[in-house]
């Protein structure tokens, strides 16, 4: 008894060790569903380890019974009765209990992340092969779109509104909480609360053609009122050209169409085709979390768009001379 | 005196046995391949199979390469969407499934001590179907061709935003190999229900069959709704129908019903005849009767059922309502009851008995260490909030591995080591089989448990490539070693069991001491299968019948002989195995070829939109079927009976509902309802997610025409079974009047049903609601032409001769596919004539 109690006891102690054992390597990573910065993340991160542990334990003790059939007592022939008890009790008792414990557990958990109430910030998302619009609803009824890029205000119960315009794709943010589909005709909906400010990753997580590895995007969780500045900023039009080359940029980028696509407010560019780039210079990545940030990305980007996202929609300009190139980099990279 | 008795004896045996060799050996040369006799196309088929999981391999191992380092470019996105779409598709329709229906074919038959299943030709039709479309749809690969949007082919991906042939090379190819699995499973439900021996009542029948009875059902009810659904998206596809276009009231999720309906089946469909080998297997290990026969049949039977309740929970992130998800979260925890209940039962057993180590049981106990892993990874995935962060990410990669692996590769692998000395007569290596064991099992486990941690680290499924440090490098490049280790232990296999073995010695018979017929057979196995069919009294007949062995092979059983030179099995009755019928199976014939080659021209052209030659090839393939149903099926025998041994004699013709192919027409109809139910639940499915639909007023087919259709087809059916009736009391003017009637009615029913959708004029393409009263007309259409061309044969085979009073097989099955037909016209025509009515 005594023994049995130590066991216990030694169990207890180097469970965690046993559970954290292959995550040497560590759950860290902008994009880990175990290391959450959101309520439904954590929650679920918890049921997780739960019932990691548990799942350990009853492997454990299924092979243990297996091995003990076939080398330690292989010759034994146990009495038919008795194995039949192994039969009522492992196969059907207690899994019939333990399961039904875990499915009680899982639908209460469920009622609370799916409730839909209290939310105080709406975000409308529309996955599109293969990048994010996104759509700020602010209080006074105009909306903000940007692109790819996702900011929350930490703390606050967020609404998301999911829709696609061309084929399904899923909205995964892992360090916050689950996913859920954006399907063609329908909106769906999801709720998050951050609790943690930070930088994280997003994903489509449906398979969505060609590029659905590259579709990913930014999520930055602010205190609340540098969020509500950020939202400020983000609503207002685009800043004009700081220079003479900047201005070269804009030019370029007027003339060579892309406002038929893209919309920078303040300028006569206001397609809405591809994203918004009224400030895509103040954006964390370029190309829906293909590349960071910078002049030098944004040439590489509009004159190899093919080569650095297969099938994108939107045609390569390497044709274009180096200067205007260059221009139409620095005037992007400084929409801030 | 005793030795002239013996010497006489030994010459009727001798002569007995030269008579069977005759007729039961295939043909030589290149007229080999006309073989029809389960022993060659089990063969082919499990060698087929076996090619096709190779090439998936590769494929793995292609992935696997990718994505070993960041931002790899080892293969473009294109390609890697290809190589992932066909892995996926290849494992599933071309060696998950197929490898049962090969093995299954292959043993079966044994174990029931039958000389063959009840339709040679149709196996071999559905082997040749499954060669020629698995090699099309793989061959695609190498133009560059494949299909690309997964291997569950997503609209509107799928439907809409991929340029080229892919998406119909996946459709009409593997709408074609899963007709073949159709066809497969009617041959072994019937063979369990009608071809055991003497005695074997179905609660002694070996677990396998049991199993067996169970997966075919299945197959019958989780195949057709993919088939209805390959039928709207090819539809789509082709002529652009939209039942998947929101802009036209299609909705994408009615396809991803229709495919989870089969797809989550189709995962027990895999994984209850992998557990059927360890069921066959566990006995012989522990040298005893399996305990909890009984709770092992009960378990394969729920577990059957509840894996028709569960295909939402592949759907839990689609935004449904919280009450469905709530009711298929409980369905998905529930079936790991069962499945724990047959685990239990195994474990039971070997506890019970004296347990001897092998090859076998270290791959069982190998399936059983993995599987279990990945059961309880599926109980996670089943509670619905875990399922929102796994869902689609390399956590799932993980689960469907192990429960894959571990419920099907490795008990595969040791059903090989198990049944090989059956099939080949000589035994695998025992070393090799131990080195092969650990290293597939140690390399299988360094590359998928570290996905668990990779899927929930974030990364996504179906990726070509990530990003460099945000944890996902050292997870994948462990992940594609342990590939390439867990692939060298496969090639260790495939080159154990190929290895050419001349030297080596025949295995001794029952090299196992097994309890169960297949082992009866010599080493090597004679073409015929058993000497002769003995009674059955013990679900262990080997351990339990003193004699058995001997008595077989001395003829001393039923059906010992061959004397008229035709190929014959037993056909016993469906509960109590009492002796029913002698049935003459089919010799070697190039007919089942020639139609699965013309079926596969129908799939293949139509792929190419090359109609023309698509129908001349439909044509093709529908006469060579006909003549083979004309030359021999129902063949009036030379004598009403035939004296099968130990003073029993039994017809050598049945009809009606004693009739094999009655089983088989019975059995096919439930497939084909099942699939016109998929298409009704389509409707039906429209009605719920819109308020318009139908729309008010309907702009067609309006009541008159559909019920005057109803009423037509309802008069033809019932003066079908009047020539039924007629036929039976030999009144030929009657019945050639009655039948004549039937056909013109039929015709006219036909007529009225299409008559309604096209004098209203509703255009298929301009809206989902004419798209969905087009199908079901169409589908009622073709079934009629069916009924239509029933009716004609069966006048024809009247007047031919061929079918007489008393041998009236034809016009029984044709009776019974027309109450069929009945059904689906009167569903039809209430759903498109009247819902809009009450709607």
């Amino acid at each position: 008894m005594t023994r049995l109690l130590q066991l216990r006891a030694m169990w207890r102690s180097s469970r965690p060790a046993i559970l954290l054992f292959p995550l040497l390597s560590g759950c860290n990573g902008p994009q880990s569903a175990l290391q959450p910065a959101g309520i439904e993340a954590e929650r679920v991160a918890a049921l997780f380890w739960w019932m990691t542990g548990g799942g350990i334990l009853i492997w454990l003790v299924v092979m243990g019974l297996f091995i003990y059939a076939t080398h330690i007592r292989r010759h034994k022939e146990h009495s038919v009765r008795r194995t039949r008890w192994l039969i009522l009790g492992g196969g059907i008792i207690f899994p019939t209990v333990v399961l039904a414990a875990l499915l009680v557990y899982g639908l209460i958990l469920m009622a609370q992340l799916r409730d839909f109430s209290g939310t105080t910030l709406k975000i409308a998302v529309s996955g599109e092969q293969w990048w994010w619009r996104v759509r700020y609803a602010r209080e006074d009824g105009s909306m903000v779109e940007l692109a790819n890029e996702i900011r929350l205000p930490v703390g606050e119960r967020v609404a998301f509104e999911l829709s696609s315009p061309d084929v399904i794709h899923a909205f995964w943010i892992p360090s916050l909480g689950g996913k859920v589909d954006m399907i063609p005709g329908r909106t769906t909906q999801m709720i998050l609360e951050p609790t943690k400010p930070g930088t994280y990753l997003g994903a489509c997580a449906e398979y969505c053609g060609s590029a659905h590895a590259l579709m990913k995007f930014d999520v930055v969780v602010m205190e609340k009122a540098a969020f509500a500045e950020w939202l400020e900023r983000q609503a207002a039009p685009a800043k004009p050209p700081q220079d003479a080359t900047a201005q070269q940029g804009l030019q370029a980028f007027l003339a060579n169409g892309c406002g038929a696509c893209h919309s920078v407010r303040g300028t006569e560019a206001r397609g809405q085709v591809g994203p918004d780039l009224t400030h895509a210079g103040s954006r964390l990545s370029l190309g829906a979390g293909t590349l960071p940030t910078n002049a030098e990305t944004f040439s590489r980007w509009i004159g190899h768009t093919d080569q650095l996202k297969p099938d994108v929609r939107m045609p390569a300009f390497g044709m274009l001379p180096a200067d205007q190139l260059a221009a139409m980099a620095r005037y992007l990279s400084e929409l801030e | 005196m005793t030795d002239s008795v013996q010497d006489n004896r030994a010459e009727i045996t001798a002569g007995q046995e030269a008579r069977l060799t005759r007729i039961w050996n295939s043909p030589p040369g290149w007229r080999y391949w006309s073989a029809v006799n389960n022993t060659e196309v089990g063969r082919w088929y499990t060698v087929v199979t076996f090619a096709f999981f190779l090439f998936a391999v590769v494929l793995a191992l292609l992935m696997r390469t990718q994505l070993a380092v960041p931002e790899n470019d080892f293969l473009s996105a294109q390609t890697y969407n290809q190589v992932m779409t066909m892995h996926g598709s290849v494992m599933m329709f071309l060696f998950a499934v197929p490898i049962f229906e090969a093995f299954s074919i292959l043993i079966l038959p044994q174990m029931l001590g039958a000389r063959d299943l009840p339709f040679p030709r149709l196996s071999a039709y559905g082997f040749w179907c499954f060669l020629i479309g698995g090699v099309f749809v793989c061959g695609s690969l190498f133009f560059g061709v494949a299909p690309a949007g997964g291997w569950f082919m997503y609209p509107p991906l799928t439907t809409a935003y991929q340029d080229g042939l892919g998406s119909d090379i996946w459709l009409l190819g593997l709408s074609f190999i899963e007709i073949a699995s159709i066809a497969a499973a009617v041959e072994l439900i019937v063979g369990v229900l009608k071809t055991r021996p003497p005695g074997m009542r179905i609660n002694l029948m070996p677990l396998y069959a049991w199993y067996i009875l169970v997966v075919g059902g299945m197959i019958l009810f989780a195949f057709p709704p993919l088939i209805a659904g390959d039928l709207l998206f090819e539809l789509e596809r082709a002529f652009d129908w939209p039942f998947f276009d929101s802009t036209r009231g299609g909705d994408p999720l009615l396809w991803q019903h229709l495919f989870w309906i089969f797809g989550h089946p189709e995962v027990y469909i895999i994984f209850l005849p992998a557990i059927a080998l360890v069921a066959m297997i566990v006995p012989t290990a522990a040298q005893r009767p399996i305990v909890g026969y009984g709770w092992i049949v009960l378990a394969a039977v729920g577990t059957g059922f509840l894996s028709f309740g569960l295909w939402v929970h592949h759907m839990f992130t689609t935004g449904m309502p919280a009450i469905s998800l709530a009711f298929f979260s409980a369905a998905s925890e529930a079936v790991a009851i069962p499945t724990g209940v047959q685990i239990f039962c195994f474990l039971a057993t070997i506890l019970a008995g004296r347990f001897a180590p092998s090859v076998p049981m270290l791959f069982v106990s190998g399936a059983l260490a993995i599987f279990i892993l990945g059961g309880l990874t599926g109980v996670m995935v089943a509670i619905a909030p875990f399922d929102f962060q796994a869902h689609d990410s390399y956590f799932i990669v993980a689960h469907l591995h192990y429960v894959l692996i571990g419920g099907m590769l490795f008990p595969v692998a040791a059903g090989i080591y198990y049944f090989y000395p059956m099939v080949v007569g000589k035994q695998l290596s025992e070393r090799l089989g131990r080195i092969v064991f650990w290293v597939m099992f140690i390399g299988f486990n360094i590359a998928f448990l570290p996905m668990h941690f990779t899927g929930l680290l974030g990364m996504p499924r179906r990726v070509y490539t990530y990003a460099a440090g945000i944890g996902f490098d050292t997870l994948n490049l462990v992940s594609s070693i342990g590939a390439f280790i867990f692939a060298s232990g496969l090639a260790l296999l495939f080159y154990d069991t190929l290895r050419p073995r001349r030297n080596q010695p025949y295995s001794p018979r029952n090299p196992w001491n097994a309890g169960t017929l297949e082992w009866l057979g010599e080493m090597p196995a004679k073409s015929w299968g058993v000497r002769s069919i003995p009674l059955i009294k013990s679900r262990y007949p080997l351990w339990d019948q003193p004699n058995l062995m001997r008595d077989v092979d001395e003829g001393r059983c039923y059906l010992p002989d061959a004397e008229e030179g035709k190929r014959e099995t037993l056909i016993t009755s469906t509960i109590d195995a009492r002796p029913a019928q002698c049935l003459r199976v089919p010799n070697s014939t190039f007919k089942s070829f020639w139609a699965a080659v013309f079926t596969g021209g129908l799939f293949i052209f139509a792929t190419y939109a090359w109609y023309t030659v698509a129908l001349i090839s439909a044509a093709l393939a529908f006469v060579t079927i006909l003549i083979w149903l004309w030359t021999d099926t129902a063949v009036i025998p030379e004598k009403p009976n035939k004296d099968i041994g130990l003073g029993v004699s039994v017809p050598l013709y049945a009809s009606g509902s004693a009739s094999v192919g009655w089983w088989a027409m019975f059995i096919t109809m439930v497939a084909d309802m099942t699939a016109f139910a998929s298409l009704v639940f389509g409707y039906f499915f429209f009605w719920t997610v819109h308020t318009d639909f139908p729309p008010n007023p309907a702009p067609g087919p309006g009541l008159f025409w559909p019920v005057l259709s109803a009423a037509l087809v309802l008069a033809a059916w019932g003066l079908t079974l009047l020539a039924r009736r007629y036929n039976r009391q030999d009144r030929a003017h009657g019945f050639y009047l009655a039948l004549t009637l039937a056909i013109l009615f039929t015709l006219g029913g036909t007529l009225a049903l299409l008559a309604g959708p096209y004098l209203s004029d509703l255009e298929p393409t301009s809206n989902v609601y004419p798209a969905t009263v087009w199908v079901l007309v169409v589908w009622g259409t073709l079934h009629l032409a069916l009924g239509l061309v029933m009716q004609v044969y069966c006048l024809a085979r009247r007047l031919a001769g061929r079918m007489t009073a008393e041998h009236d097989i034809d016009m029984q099955n044709v009776g019974l596919y027309w109450h069929f037909l009945a059904i689906t016209v009167a569903v039809t025509a209430a759903v498109i004539g009247g819902f809009p009515e009450v709607a």
